[in-house]
Formats: structure tokens, sequence, C-alpha cells
């Protein structure tokens, strides 16, 4: 059979496939913030829960910077909240998304379609990437201007918020991808996810402060990426006798880089080897 | 096997845990025709048409599609097909343009979008979304992303369920557009009149096995359309089948005028619940010469 031969070859290539993936970026973000739902409860969940936070514990007491100044809640718990915003627009928006999309067809109409998987995940990662920083940009601002939140101005905190965000973010959302296969259908997806974004969430100290809970808890806590995010979240915008009430009593950084790493790696790796577009025989 | 067939198809079998859903089919499709693939639900058909599009493994058996093993198909095959699924529960939140002008980036020479548009008569509707649309015009939708990539080879599979008669006689004028066009397509439908509408050739599958293949007026050979002349003898109905009617109604009406004549041609319909009821070994059908 020669009929190959005869086919006008257009390029397959790499450029193609990054201009698929900008192109699939562009289009899941306008179809993200054209979901309600989801735009509420994972873009403005976390601006949400700070302002109760503020609000409700505005009389508590959180410490005192080396000045004298007492840290209010809206301080405390911002850097919990943008751990919290990494988690939900990383791995629960990915985790629901994909298996909403494996449920509804979408995925099997890509799958007959010239698009590479690898377009499509670069269009995943941007969205997430893009509402990502928008959120967290959200949350800053509204802390500095609504709650009067004193921001760090050192390049190197900046630096360290940068790195760990993106770090945060890129591996929340390849483990939500990994995870986006436990759901058996669409509908259950936010029935299966949520409950383990929230009781990570818990035991991460994003809600309730780190140092309190037992230290078996933060064992566990402390083998997934979230805990050390809000830990890398905590030593950008707490100040740094804050340390002392860490495990070990410093800021680890390098320990957010291992363990956030081991799970890049393994949620890549997990990923390539077992996404299918579609179940060839359900 | 010549490359003038867009799709050739030996022998192909399908089990799923034990259940043989193809048991051993070949047929195939010329390029430029418009080929039927007809059938009852559970006979086989979507398990076919979706092995050929590359969604499921076969068990056995040679398939070709544009030269390829639909296993192996890259986005380059992709690229040069058109797939209109069973179903499709999407209800997106992109409206009708933005969905085509998206899908149309992923074909190096696709169609013009808002021909397209036209084409399936959603112009009053492009910019809506697609989540608030009817089911017949969603289904329209996909049969827009369907052919927004000039495909050389569409597929089909009952595209005009929830149609109604205007949208489907809308759609035939499409499809026959298409097929003007030089595009070859494999459709499945329960509609026979579609099929004799629609399509050049066409196949009967039943059971897992192709029953019938042939042009689609002589589907079933020319046994099976042999008249059937039928009458009222003494309180009783009466039937022959005769390649003669007019000798055996003089023969009869030399007799008296007879009760009830009628002289009846199978349609496509009478010969495809024929065949498809002798393989799914329906017990006894009347009346039913063969």
């Amino acid at each position: 059979m020669t009929a190959t031969a005869s086919v006008p070859t257009p390029s397959f290539g790499a450029a193609r496939t990054v201009r698929l993936g900008l192109s699939r970026a562009g289009y899941e973000l306008r179809s993200y913030f054209r979901q309600g739902d989801t735009v509420f409860f994972t873009f403005l969940f976390p601006l949400l829960m700070l302002t109760i936070f503020s609000v409700a514990f505005s009389d508590a007491e959180f410490g005192r910077t080396p000045d004298g100044d007492p840290v209010t809640a809206a301080q405390y718990y911002l850097p919990a909240m943008l751990a919290a915003g990494v988690l939900l627009s990383g791995l629960q928006n990915m985790a629901t998304d994909i298996a909403m999309e494996k449920s509804d067809g979408t995925l099997k109409r890509l799958a007959g379609a010239p698009l590479s998987p690898v377009s499509y995940f670069i269009g995943k990662i941007g969205q997430v990437l893009v509402t990502g920083v928008l959120q967290a940009a959200l949350l800053i601002v509204a802390a500095r201007i609504a709650f009067d939140v004193p921001l760090p101005t050192e390049p190197a905190a900046w630096l360290t918020f940068a790195w760990v965000f993106l770090l945060g973010v890129t591996t929340c959302a390849i483990l939500g991808i990994g995870l986006s296969g436990l759901p058996r259908s669409g509908k259950s997806a936010t029935a299966v996810i949520i409950p383990i974004v929230l009781v990570l969430q818990f035991i991460s100290g994003v809600y309730i402060q780190f140092s309190t809970l037992p230290e078996w808890l933060q064992s566990i806590a402390n083998v997934f990426p979230l805990a050390w995010l809000a830990h890398g979240m905590r030593s950008v915008f707490l100040p740094d006798s804050y340390a002392a009430l860490e495990a070990g009593g410093a800021w680890n950084l390098p320990g957010i880089a291992i363990v956030c790493g081991i799970w890049l790696v393994a949620g890549l790796v997990v990923t390539r080897l077992t996404f299918r577009w579609i179940r060839k025989d359900g | 096997m010549t490359t003038e067939n867009v799709v050739e198809v030996r022998g192909l079998t399908k089990a799923y845990r034990g259940f043989e859903a193809v048991r051993g089919i070949d047929f195939d499709i010329r390029r430029g025709e418009t080929f039927a693939l007809l059938g009852p639900n559970g006979a086989g058909k979507s398990t076919t048409i979706e092995i050929l599009e590359g969604y499921r493994d076969r068990t056995g058996g040679e398939v070709r599609v544009l030269g390829a093993d639909p296993r192996h198909g890259g986005l380059a095959w992709k690229a040069r097909l058109g797939i209109v699924l069973q179903s499709s529960g999407e209800t997106g939140t992109a409206t009708v343009r933005e969905q085509l002008r998206h899908f149309a980036g992923y074909y190096p020479n696709p169609r013009d979008v808002e021909e397209v548009i036209a084409a399936v008569g959603l112009e009053e509707k492009a910019g809506t979304r697609i989540s608030k649309l009817s089911g017949g015009q969603k289904r329209r939708v996909d049969v827009a992303l369907g052919i927004v990539g000039r495909p050389e080879l569409l597929f089909l599979d009952e595209p005009t369920t929830g149609f109604d008669p205007e949208a489907r006689r809308q759609f035939w004028a499409l499809i026959r557009s298409l097929r003007d066009e030089g595009t070859s397509i494999l459709l499945t439908t329960h509609y026979l009149d579609e099929a004799q509408q629609l399509s050049d050739r066409g196949g009967i599958i039943a059971g897992g096995e192709l029953v019938a293949i042939g042009a689609i007026d002589e589907l079933g050979g020319a046994d099976a359309r042999i008249p059937i002349v039928r009458w009222l003898q003494d309180g009783v109905l009466r039937q022959e089948r005769t390649t003669e009617p007019g000798a055996l109604i003089a023969r009869l009406a030399a007799g008296g005028e007879p009760e009830r004549l009628e002289v009846i041609r199978p349609s496509l319909e009478d010969i495809y619940l024929e065949l498809v009821g002798e393989t799914a070994a329906a017990p006894a059908l009347e009346g039913s010469p063969a």
C-alpha cells in the first residue's frame, strides 16, 4: 500500500503543539470564567475565607512583630490562604475539570481530533497558572488595601514567593491530573475530590495553626506538598521571628523544594504512563 | 487492496470479555462514495465504526483507513478524518462560533467557519453558548465540528437523531454537497429512507455479521425485490411473489374481480427487516417467502 506517499504533509511538529497549547489555554480560560460555580468555589474561595477569618478573629492574638506591633488575623492567614489558593486552583480545579471532561465526552472528541495530549496539558497548565496568579494577586492586594497587611519589601522574599508559588501550582496541577482518574464519573468528581482537598487543608495548617497540631499529625501532613507550601508562604509574609514556631525553629526552604519536587516528578511519570484520552475498551 | 478504497476491512472481529460483538466482517468504501452501515441496536455498527475511527482496538482482522492502521493513526492521519460520534453530552460554555473557530485551528486546511455555520443552519445561534442550544441544535454543532477540518473521510454515527423533518432535509442537502465535493462518507442510521436518499452502497450488520452488502438499491439481492401480489380469497388473505405480477393478476381477474388486490414492491425497510429478522433468529416469521 502506497497511499501514504500521496498524503500532503503539513507540519505536525513541536511548534504546532505549543501553538495549539496556547490556543487551548485561551479557550480554557474563557470557559473557566464563564462557570460561575468554579469561579466562586476555587477562584474567590480563599479571598472569602481570608475575609471571614479577618473579621471573626479581629480581636484574637496572633503574636507580635519584633517592633512590638500586633500581627493581625489577616496577616496571619494571608500565607495560609495563598497556599490554599494554589491547592484549589491547581489540584481541585484540574482534577474535577478533567474528570468531568472524561465523562461528558470532551476528551473523546479531542481524541478524534488532530490534537496532541501535550497541547491539551499546556492548555490546562496555562489556565491554572493564569487563574492562580490572578487569585494570588487578588488576595495580596485585598490583604494590603482592605486589611492593612504589611507586605515584605526585600526582593529576596518576593523571589522566594515566586518560586514557591510556581513550584506549588505546577505540582498541584500535575497531581490534579493524576487524581482526575479517581472519580468514577463526572457527577461524583467534586464529591470525591473536595473531601481530599479539605482534609489536606485542615491537617496542613491552612485553617488551624500548624504548630498547635499534634506532632504525629504534622508528620503526616509533611508528607504532602500543601504543608510545605503553607510553610513557604509563612516564611515570606510573617516576621522572621515566627520561624521559632516552626518545626526545627527555622524556615526550611530546601525542604519545600525537595518534597514538592519529588511529588512533581512522580506525578509527571505517573501521568505520562497512565493518561489516555479515553479508556479504549469499556 | 487498492488505494482507491478509503476504508478496507477484512475479517474484522471484536470480542468483549468473551462476547463476540463483531464476528468477521469484510467491506470496502471507495473514494468519494457514501456508504451506509445499517443494523439494529447492538448489532456491532458502533463497535465497527469506532474501530475504524481509532477509538477501539480490534481483536482480529485487518483494517485500513486512508491507508493507515487506525491503531497507529497519528495526528496527520486524524487531520484527514471528520468524526461525528453517536452521542456527545458536552455542555460547553463556548459559543457555536468560538467552538468552531477553536477546532478549525487544529486542521491544516479548515473550511471557513461562517460557511460551516450556515451549512448546518445555525446562523442565528452562532453567538449562543452551546449549553443553551436544543438537542437537535447541539447535534448540528457536532456535525459542524465533524466537517470544519475539510475531511477526506467523514464518519457519521446516527447523525440526525433528534432532528425534525425539515432539519433532516437540510442535513441531507449538506451531505449531498459534501459528496459532490468528493468527501467519502461512512454513515450509520436507523432511518432507512435516509440511507436510501444519501448512500451509494450499504451493508447490513446483524448479530456481528455482515448479512448483506451492495448498491443501496440492490441490497438483499434481486430475489428480495420480487414484488408481492396480495388479495383476499374466500375470506383468507393470500399472497404470492412473482416477477410477473401483471400475468398473475390477469389470471386472478379472469375468475372475477379479486378482493383487496394489491401489488407490493418490497422497500428497503421490508428487505432490511427480513434480513435482520432472519439472523436474529426471530421465531417463525409468518409469510416470509425467501
